[in-house]
């Protein structure tokens, strides 16, 4: 085992340690804390990316080879013990590069996004303890190693989702991200506590004994549950629930969206490009449980990521806040994932994840730095013409708009996108999800146009300085009269680092040379020019090319028309007045929930409150009234009878204070009698029993 | 292994120190000083108990047995195993922080003092006693100074709140009283340690059936009559829905640091008692109601969740959460009396659920204490105000204080990485591996604890700053190191568990093994 196996734990234990130390800083240290968190990032990236050198020899060994694992007893259980452990294999160290590289660029932009805020110093704690709880998240070789920092992650998003925590909205949609995450997590855990119970370990890789390897998968796929499922297919659903509630997935996506309450850089790092994609992770991660292709798991995956791609990518369409769009946008591609990983393996859900960490996080990265540049204005109605104050981000912008679109050959998201639909069509069950997808591909370079449109093109509704007093005139789409500026060097450079990245990416996943491919299933790549012209390839890519060119076309000339967008109202909203409200208001998701769920549980809560109250509560009550007549009848008793002619002479003289006795402490000592003599009674009942 | 009577000595420290303060404790402070004195004093000794307790040796440590009334089969008979020593533990962590953390007493402060430190004594006695008679009379000692600090110093309805807790605990013990005499007549001893090996081989039930007649009762129902007996007395103490009623009323009135010691260590005397008692001398009454006292503990999950979600008083959450955490500790125990297949898998399925019950306890108490801990700080800033809808935005003025309390809260959310979450997991896993449906129901009392705590954190520290508290205070650095060693304690034991498990696996895997039907 090497060095950087065995201390891969420095990759989460840096930033861990960064956002310790940093939350016991003052406010004040603002310097300290930003280096100790930028600092313990690059230092983990380049860790990282010694631990990804590692698992890039021995291809062509097969998947065994690339693996290599650290495990040591927790605690004591019983006559063993509980193991955790890290594994490195192609999975982990391709999410470790992604996700620390992606950590470091969001951490400098920060710096500049939040510069002005009072609390920076604890801003960059909680972007450390996220980043440490994601690291641990990927090197976990234990499911519930993995769980506790899933969790983690979500203590992380909650507390960056309320970072302004002054704000009701932001407290009410961090408090919402971590319950609806977490009635995914009971499923998780439920199925977490099932896969232990059936196999007895929760390593992931033991040396032949973890719950990933070839004798516990025997054994759960032999085994049946009730209605003749396989215990590893209802496992898997279980775990998938998690799933769900992380990356958004219909039906528990509604707190992705709000959670854009929390500052941009979150919005970029937490909820698009790393902590949303760890459900695709962890399904990726047990993928062994559902590899059979046939797996009820594996349909119910591919639907659901259908279904949620094609919804959000609606609902999108009548989004006006600009990250809102990116958020639903965020849903829709982690469908896209699951579509992937359902319907063509870890390989084709992995390449869309890495891709689009890049190009999301580039979008919401320039979305802030657009918002920063218009003074915290979101609506992109209230924006335009951008592109001639704001060159670097709407470059970089467009970017990341063509690769989320899908635009052909040179953008990382054509091609990933390209694999799952690929994919998708060659799925034997149904050929719906494929249709799904191209819908929203289709719709997804749509509403990018628009949002472009309405924030880099058209008229410009803020103003620059010089022209400030003529736009006045305009009123009510000028905002603030204030000017609309670039951002700063801090914000742009990752931009662009992140533009390249998400063209430069296209490289390793390219039918001709599957390169992502082959290393995560621990093949060596080779290059081969002829699969791009293989037919069913070249005419998937030839369908997602024109319906990606759609798209942008049908978006363009909808917006673009002069006197398309007349008094901020949308197109669309003229055309189809009904249909937009609907998506306006995300299907009434929301409130549905709110009448269902939400008032189910008040009632809940309600109802045992007033059981408490009003049933056991009568009950006591009734009780302690018999109680309490028995003490008199005893205490009339024991006045009259029983000590009437010893205490009668006394009385006179200790009449008061005794009766104030009897009122402090009196009916205590009444329950103690009645308890007494009942004792006696009982006792001489039961040793009566014993003798005869 | 010091001859000492360490044991002894360690319960009759907090007697002696209660006894000082009454004769010597007038002046200004000086009680509490001597109270905290003496808990520390107690710490120590809870201290030396643990560094020379040896968890590889699988029988009672510190063992002193002397002949009390021997016609009676009544003996002094103390000592303590795994189980014993965190109970220890933690009665010598919860006494001394609560005594801490009490506000200015200026009604009888002496007498305040004393009784928390009789109250500790009734604990240490009741969680190393090993004969019933001597144990009872500690159970009971426990309750009487607990019933008075409720009674006397206690919020605007004490008086009713501490009948209600009083004649509810007393209902109970009698109740379990009786059960034992019953026993004793049977089988002519008290003392816990014979009458679990009576029960493993099977002639405590013989002799209950055979030797206790009792008119209109069948003889083998006799032994279920019992166990209702002894259950009931627990049950009420832990509290198990539907005995639970006293709880929210006596948390909620009695003073901040009474809440602490009750929900911290006196509530965990019933699951103590469920360990050390019920589940060694009855396993086959429990197994035969298994399906009744499942469900009772998911009921205790969940309807307690679910009416902490109907609170608006601060300390009535607190409370109703305190059941619901300790209704994980019933799932747990409930579900290893489960007649199951012997053998090493289902052995370690209950020695898993039994580790996490007794780690639960512990956690449990700590993070508790501490909640109240704050709950009273918060309530003796705002003058009483303890309502949701009093606060708002707290954090802005207070940002240590809201650190610290959500520290502890996400605590008892369960949330990695602190204490609470291995207890749980591993009550769950235990019992998940027995009974998976009533567990996989309970998991949903996992959500429910989010909920409402999460409501805390957003209505009385998020949000615009009510304008009622515009000068809220933070912890003053006297309170920060109140609770600093707890919210350490916390962080701990949620990374290394072991700790406090390689104290008590080998008592609890002995435990399992000697559960036999």
């Amino acid at each position: 085992m090497t060095w950087t196996v065995q201390n891969l734990w420095l990759i989460p234990a840096l930033p861990l340690l960064a956002a310790g130390v940093t939350a016991l800083l003052k406010q004040r240290h603002r310097t300290l804390a930003a280096s100790l968190a930028i600092g313990s990032m690059v230092v983990a990236f380049f860790l990282a990316c010694s631990a990804f050198a590692q698992t890039l020899g021995g291809h062509g060994e097969g998947d065994a080879a690339l693996r290599q694992v650290f495990n040591f007893p927790w605690f004591q259980l019983g006559t063993g013990s509980l193991k955790i452990g890290w594994v490195l294999d192609p999975l982990t160290a391709s999410m470790l590069v992604m996700v620390t590289f992606v950590s470091t660029l969001i951490f400098i932009y920060s710096v500049g996004y939040m510069a002005h805020d009072e609390n920076f110093t604890r801003f960059f704690t909680f972007l450390a303890l996220f980043a440490a709880a994601m690291l641990g998240l990927v090197i976990a070789n234990n499911l519930l190693m993995l769980f506790m920092c899933w969790e983690l992650v979500g203590l992380a998003s909650y507390l960056l989702i309320g970072f302004w925590y002054h704000k009701p909205s932001a407290a009410a949609a961090a408090k919402k991200a971590f319950i609806t995450t977490r009635i995914g997590d009971v499923g998780f855990f439920i199925g977490l506590l099932w896969l232990y119970s059936e196999t007895g370990t929760l390593l992931f890789y033991d040396g032949g004994n973890g719950c990933l390897e070839q004798s516990a998968l025997a054994k759960l796929v032999g085994t049946s549950v009730a209605g003749g499922m396989a215990v590893s297919t209802a496992i898997s659903l279980l775990i998938f629930c998690g799933a769900v509630g992380k990356s958004g997935q219909v039906p528990l996506h509604v707190w992705l969206p709000d959670a854009m309450e929390g500052p941009t850089p979150v919005s970029a790092l937490i909820h698009a490009a790393t902590m949303v994609a760890a459900g695709v992770f962890l399904m990726a991660r047990v993928f062994p449980l559902l590899a059979d292709p046939t797996s009820t798991a594996r349909e119910v995956v591919t639907w659901v990521g259908a279904i949620t791609a094609i919804f959000a990518a609606l609902v999108a369409v009548a989004q006006t806040d600009i990250k809102r769009i990116l958020a639903y946008s965020t849903v829709s591609q982690l469908g896209f994932m699951f579509i992937g990983l359902g319907a063509g393996g870890v390989a084709v859900g992995m390449f869309h994840l890495l891709t689009h960490a890049f190009f999301k996080a580039l979008l919401f990265l320039g979305a802030g730095s657009v918002i920063h540049g218009c003074h915290e204005e979101q609506d992109i109605r209230r924006m335009g013409g951008l592109r001639k104050y704001m060159p670097v981000t709407f470059a970089t912008y467009a970017i990341g708009m063509m690769a989320l679109s899908g635009v052909p050959l040179l953008f990382s998201g054509f091609w990933s996108k390209d694999e799952i639909l690929h994919s998708a069509l060659a799925w034997s069950p149904s050929k719906i999800p494929f249709v799904l997808g191209l819908v929203g591909a289709f719709l997804t370079a749509f509403y990018m146009t628009r949002q472009m449109w309405f924030v880099f093109f058209g008229k410009p509704a803020i103003a620059p300085a010089v022209t400030g007093s003529k736009a006045a005139g305009h009123g009510s789409t000028q905002l603030h009269g204030v000017e609309a500026h670039e951002s700063p060097g801090l914000m742009t450079m990752p931009l662009v680092i992140l533009a390249v990245c998400a063209v430069l990416l296209s490289v390793v996943g390219t039918p001709a040379w599957p390169w992502l491919e082959s290393y995560l299933n621990g093949q060596a790549a080779i290059w081969n020019f002829d699969r791009l012209l293989e037919s069913g390839t070249l005419v998937t890519m030839i369908i997602s090319a024109i319906v990606a060119g759609a798209g942008i076309a049908t978006g363009w000339i909808a917006y673009s028309r002069p006197g398309a967008v007349v008094a901020d109202l949308d197109p669309l909203a003229r055309t189809f007045p009904r249909l937009f409200r609907i998506l306006e208001n995300r299907f009434f998701i929301d409130e549905l929930y709110q009448a269902t769920v939400i008032r189910l549980t008040a009632m809940l809560g309600l109802a045992s409150h007033w059981m408490d109250r009003l049933v056991w509560g009568g009950v006591v009550e009734a009780v302690s009234w018999i109680m309490l007549g028995v003490a008199w009848v005893n205490r009339f008793l024991d006045e009259n009878v029983v000590n009437g002619g010893f205490d009668g002479a006394c009385d006179s003289v200790r009449g008061s204070s005794r009766l104030a006795s009897r009122f402090q402490g009196g009916q205590v000592q009444a329950y103690l009698k009645v308890i007494a003599i009942g004792l006696v009674v009982l006792t001489i009942f039961a040793l009566w029993g014993w003798r005869s | 292994m010091s001859s000492l009577p360490l044991i002894s000595i360690l319960t009759l420290v907090p007697i002696l120190g209660g006894i000082a303060i009454l004769l010597f404790g007038a002046g200004r402070n000086t009680a509490k000083h001597i109270a905290l004195g003496s808990s520390a004093v107690a710490g120590l000794l809870a201290i030396v108990l643990w560094t020379s307790f040896d968890p590889a040796l699988k029988q009672l440590q510190f063992v002193e047995r002397h002949l009390w009334l021997p016609s009676m089969g009544i003996e002094y008979f103390v000592g303590i195993d795994g189980l014993g020593l965190v109970m220890v533990l933690l009665a010598a962590i919860v006494v001394p922080f609560a005594i801490a953390a009490t506000g200015e007493i200026t009604d009888r402060p002496q007498l305040h003092f004393a009784l928390q430190l009789f109250l500790q004594a009734g604990l240490f006695g009741s969680f190393t006693a090993l004969n019933f008679f001597h144990w009872f009379i500690f159970w009971e000692l426990s309750l009487i100074p607990a019933f008075f600090l409720v009674k006397l110093w206690g919020g605007p309805n004490r008086t009713s709140a501490a009948y209600q807790f009083f004649v509810y605990t007393l209902v109970g013990s009698v109740a379990m009283l009786l059960a034992f005499l019953a026993l004793y007549a049977a089988s002519g001893t008290f003392d816990f340690i014979q009458l679990a090996e009576l029960s493993r081989n099977g002639t405590l039930m013989t002799s209950v059936t055979s030797k206790l007649h009792w008119p209109g009762v069948l003889p083998e129902h006799v032994p279920m009559i019992l166990f209702a007996g002894a259950f009931l007395g627990f049950a009420v103490k832990v509290p198990v829905v539907p005995f639970h009623t006293w709880l929210p009323a006596t948390y909620s009135e009695a003073p901040t640091s009474v809440s602490m010691v009750l929900t911290g260590a006196m509530s965990k005397m019933g699951v103590y008692g469920f360990l050390r008692i019920v589940l060694p001398i009855f396993p086959h009454e429990m197994n035969a109601a298994l399906p009744v006292l499942m469900w009772l503990a998911v009921a205790t999950i969940l309807a307690s969740s679910f009416a902490a979600l109907a609170q608006q008083d601060l300390k009535r959450i607190v409370a109703y959460s305190s059941i619901n955490h300790l209704g994980y500790c019933l799932l747990g125990i409930f579900a290893v009396a489960k007649l199951s297949a012997t053998g090493a898998a289902s052995e370690l399925e209950k020695t898993t659920a039994l580790n996490g019950v007794v780690l639960q306890m512990f956690n449990h108490g700590i993070t508790a204490a501490a909640l109240f801990c704050f709950v009273g700080l918060i309530e003796s800033r705002s003058g009483g105000a303890r309502s949701l809808s009093d606060f708002g935005g707290l954090r802005k003025v207070a940002p240590v204080f809201c650190g610290l309390m959500g520290i502890t809260l996400f605590s008892s959310i369960g949330l990695p990485g602190l204490n609470g979450f291995v207890g749980e997991f591993l009550i769950f896993k235990g019992a998940f591996g027995i009974e998976k449906i009533p567990t996989a129901v309970s998991a949903l009392g996992l959500l429910v604890t989010a909920v409402f705590f999460l409501g805390i954190l957003q209505r009385v520290w998020s949000g615009p700053l009510a304008s009622r508290w515009p000068a809220f205070p933070d912890l003053t650095t006297r309170e920060k190191f109140l609770v600093a060693p707890v919210i350490v304690l916390m962080f701990v034991l949620g990374v290394c568990p072991q700790l406090l498990i390689g104290l008590f696996n080998g008592t609890m895997t002995q435990l399992t093994q000697h559960l036999k039907f």
